[in-house]
């Protein structure tokens, strides 16, 4: 347990600049690494031999048109897909380079790897309470450290003096908007090192969505961000590294300046100059 | 033109539902309230006051013991079946089918049931006990299901919540949708409590018909074995006799107003926390 | 994380027996029953059992084709009261009643569920065995107190259940018709009631159920000859009531037989059961 508040404050740097040594190679530590992943549910092959790396403090977005297995690759990386009847999986995942199926406990996974959903989905509790939460669950019991734990949270997802005064109200009263930085708040109070988004802001409004991109660029010194996203322009505000996938495939992986303005495949063009998806 | 002939007879319906209402409650009420006397709740039941606190006292214990014994059972089952099994396993399939034969099964079977098993099989005689096991499985299915109903009500999103932050199944299960589901719960538990408050068929065989409260204090633990009889046993008892029509009305009254406060309480408890949740 | 995963297998474990709990009941009540019953029905015959017209214990005479006569004459009778009340009364609260007075009848229809059958039994002793009596001929305690009685007490299953399924239609269906030019009317009678036809028939078959299991308030009002009824006026006598009505002093072959009544009375409710499943059934599939 002593892990967790070890790894809370410490804010890593990856990839130091003398590390370039020519222009082909990437500079990056892949915090996450998919290789040969293939997933079906029941019958239907929803994943068809991904492999991808996710680097260290850096956005990846993955992109693409409803149903082309983005969310379903999002879930496998915490094995979120366990609660899938009839989900099955080949191929390998890993977490700093340790098999999450094998090498790490499902919950110690979850919580070194944790997710923001789409719908905003507080626990019907305090909010104080839903913030400390996973603390506990994790085997925090001193009052004064879950405090300093669940105010550093809300701080870092910029909710906090929004919902200081009312820390022991109901979540459910909070705006959609509100809601969502909490759950993003619930989520850093574990301190992961990853963090799953799954279009978190398509449920919310304009100004939200700026704030928790905004919030994200923030938080990725910190942590590694993988986000599903269906809005391309925000693929473009906040990720370092796109994904596009169509059908169960993963069309094409660059940097995302270059997979917008210099997509190598045809697919990947016609889907970002949106004419289809 | 027969659309309105149809529409007709609804307007017809509701008059005979509500007149059905009405006359029961109504006469009922006109009938019993005069005869609501104090020596109606004396603490002794003699054959003159036909005082029904024994019976009332009987009712809170017996109900009490019941639902303490079916409620843990019947939430554990219903968070195993919504909550664990796979709802394709056979051992699932078959948890269904029985209780809803449970939930199917008359009343006076329950009580041949419990006759035959727990007053002559275990040898428990007519008692307390016995009475309340064979109330528990009666209500077992009630809670089971209006569980199951109410844990199936609450959305995935709160359950994936709980997984993603690395909790386990019973935490995810205790602290993120347990809260949500209490209010349906507590309604399934309090029309439980309504069945065994007014169930007769089932007690007059395993719980008899003794007139006195389970002496507690002077026995301790064995008063479980001793015969009592709950509210509706002791108006059925009035009624058959056929002595004390007027106390038999007023004890109708007051089995009228334990079923209206148990509606009424389930309905303000599910309407309070469902406030609260917004 | 080791205490974790005991705390959750120890809570699996749990929540499994507790599910097993419910079958085991099940199985108890069945070897119960048919372990008390069945002896019974070698020793008397399993036709002279179901079909024979005298139920007479004193002299070894355990007939009781007059009971499960009984138990449908009381049951059909029901229906025929309860049924169309109770549908016609769902159809309006879902569908013509305004906010204000669904309002007001709903409490009273849970109100009405709530009533403990025994004060049912009572209400129809003092009121509705008296009014046959003074009125039609027969001495009161008839099939006729016994069927108008239950009839009231399926009411708040049938309209409940059939208000579920009329308020589970698809708003798109009622839309639909009225925009091809039905009224209101048109479009609940022709359009609505028949896409929840197997749900009201779920509550039909519920209230059957419901009916045939009933033993308090038929034993205190319907005479319980045992003797197949003349007519509306005459006396019945139910399995229930049979099994009640006996118990109490009864020994050896007569209290086994009693138990064997009870065997047959489950069995009927259990074909009660797989009907309603299978209307459930048809139902979901269309």
């Amino acid at each position: 347990m002593s892990a967790i508040l070890q790894s809370r404050p410490t804010i890593e740097r990856a990839c130091a600049p003398e590390m370039v040594f020519d222009a082909t190679t990437t500079p990056e530590i892949a915090k996450m690494a998919v290789s040969d992943l293939n997933l079906y549910y029941g019958s239907f092959h929803a994943l068809k031999n991904i492999s991808v790396d996710f680097p260290k403090n850096q956005v990846t977005a993955l992109i693409g048109p409803s149903g082309c297995g983005k969310s379903t690759l999002l879930k496998s990386l915490n094995r979120m897909n366990d609660l899938v009847d009839n989900c099955r999986i080949e191929g390998t995942i890993t977490l700093d380079e340790q098999n999450i199926r094998t090498d790490i406990g499902v919950n110690d996974l979850r919580r070194r790897v944790g997710m923001v959903f789409q719908q905003p989905n507080p626990f019907p509790m305090s909010i104080y309470e839903n913030v400390a939460f996973g603390p506990k669950t994790h085997g925090i019991k001193n009052r004064e450290e879950l405090n300093a734990i669940v105010e550093q949270s809300l701080r870092d997802a910029a909710i906090w003096d929004e919902v200081k005064d009312r820390l022991h109200k109901s979540a459910l009263g909070l705006s959609g908007g509100q809601q969502q930085r909490l759950c993003i708040a619930r989520a850093l109070a574990v301190s992961p090192e990853v963090l799953l988004m799954d279009e978190s802001t398509s449920a919310l409004d304009p100004i939200s969505t700026a704030k928790i991109e905004e919030l994200v660029t923030q938080l990725k010194d910190r942590f590694t961000v993988i986000m599903v996203t269906h809005n391309m322009l925000q693929a473009v505000r906040v990720s370092d590294k796109t994904a596009f996938f169509l059908m169960g495939e993963m069309i094409e992986c660059e940097d995302t300046q270059t997979l917008f303005t210099n997509p190598r495949d045809k697919r990947t063009a016609d889907y970002v100059a949106g004419r289809f998806g | 033109m027969s659309a309105k002939i149809l529409k007709a007879c609804t307007y017809i319906g509701v008059v005979l539902s509500v007149c059905a209402l009405v006359g029961v409650v109504g006469y009922i009420l006109v009938q019993g309230v005069p005869y609501l006397k104090p020596s109606l709740f004396a603490w002794e039941y003699t054959s003159d006051n036909v005082s029904l606190m024994p019976a009332l006292i009987s009712t809170l214990i017996m109900a009490a013991l019941s639902l303490l014994m079916a409620v843990p059972v019947g939430v554990a089952s219903a968070i195993y079946l919504v909550e664990y099994a796979r709802s394709t396993s056979r051992f699932v399939r078959i948890v269904r089918i029985t209780t809803e034969t449970l939930q199917g099964i008359p009343s006076i079977i329950y009580g041949l049931f419990g006759l035959l098993f727990f007053t002559t099989a275990l040898g428990w005689g007519l008692s307390l006990l016995a009475g309340a096991c064979t109330l528990a499985i009666m209500v077992l299915p009630v809670i089971m299901r209006t569980t199951e109903e109410a844990l199936l009500s609450v959305p995935q999103s709160l359950r994936q919540g709980g997984f993603a932050l690395g909790a386990g199944r019973v935490r995810t299960v205790i602290h993120c949708v347990l809260p949500s589901a209490l209010p349906g719960i507590l309604g399934g538990v309090l029309l439980a409590l309504g069945r065994c408050v007014g169930e007769v068929a089932a007690l007059l065989f395993t719980a008899g018909t003794v007139a006195q409260i389970p002496d507690f204090g002077g026995e301790g633990i064995f008063a479980l074995f001793e015969s009592c009889r709950t509210l509706a046993v002791h108006m059925y008892v009035l009624a058959s006799e056929g002595l004390h029509l007027g106390e038999t009305y007023a004890t109708s009254v007051v089995l009228l107003l334990v079923v209206v406060v148990l509606n009424t309480t389930t309905n303000a408890a599910a309407k309070k926390l469902s406030k609260e949740r917004l | 994380m080791r205490q974790t995963s005991f705390k959750e297998g120890a809570a699996h474990v749990c929540f499994t027996a507790a599910a097993a709990l419910s079958i085991v009941a099940v199985a108890l009540i069945c070897v119960f029953l048919f372990a008390n019953g069945i002896p019974a029905l070698a020793e008397i015959g399993l036709p002279e059992f179901l079909f024979g017209q005298t139920w007479k214990p004193t002299a070894d005479e355990f007939g009781i084709f007059p009971m499960i006569i009984g138990s449908i004459y009381v049951t059909v009778g029901a229906i025929i009261v309860g049924v169309p009340t109770g549908i016609f009364t769902a159809i309006f609260l879902s569908r013509f009643a305004s906010s204000g007075v669904a309002r007001i009848l709903r409490p009273g229809i849970e109100l009405l569920a709530g009533i403990p059958s025994v004060v049912y039994g009572f209400f129809a002793l003092m009121v509705l065995v008296p009014l046959i009596r003074t009125t039609l001929p027969g001495n009161g305690f008839s099939l006729l107190a016994a069927a108008l009685i239950l009839g009231i007490m399926i009411l708040p299953t049938i309209i409940t259940v059939s208000k579920n399924a009329l308020d589970a239609v698809p708003k798109s269906y009622y839309e639909g018709a009225l925009a091809l030019g039905a009224t209101h009317e048109r479009a609940v009678f022709r359009i609505m009631v028949p896409a929840a036809f197997s749900g009201i028939m779920a509550a039909v078959v519920l209230g059957i159920g419901r009916a045939l299991g009933e033993t308090m308030a038929v034993v205190m009002v319907a005479g319980n000859q045992p003797i197949i009824p003349e007519s509306i006026f005459s006396g019945v006598r139910t399995l229930t009531a049979n099994i009640v009505l006996e118990m109490g002093y009864a020994a050896d072959l007569h209290k086994e037989a009693l138990v064997a009544t009870g065997v047959v009375l489950f069995v009927l409710v259990m074909l009660i059961s797989l009907l309603f499943a299978a209307i459930k059934k048809r139902g979901e599939l269309s």
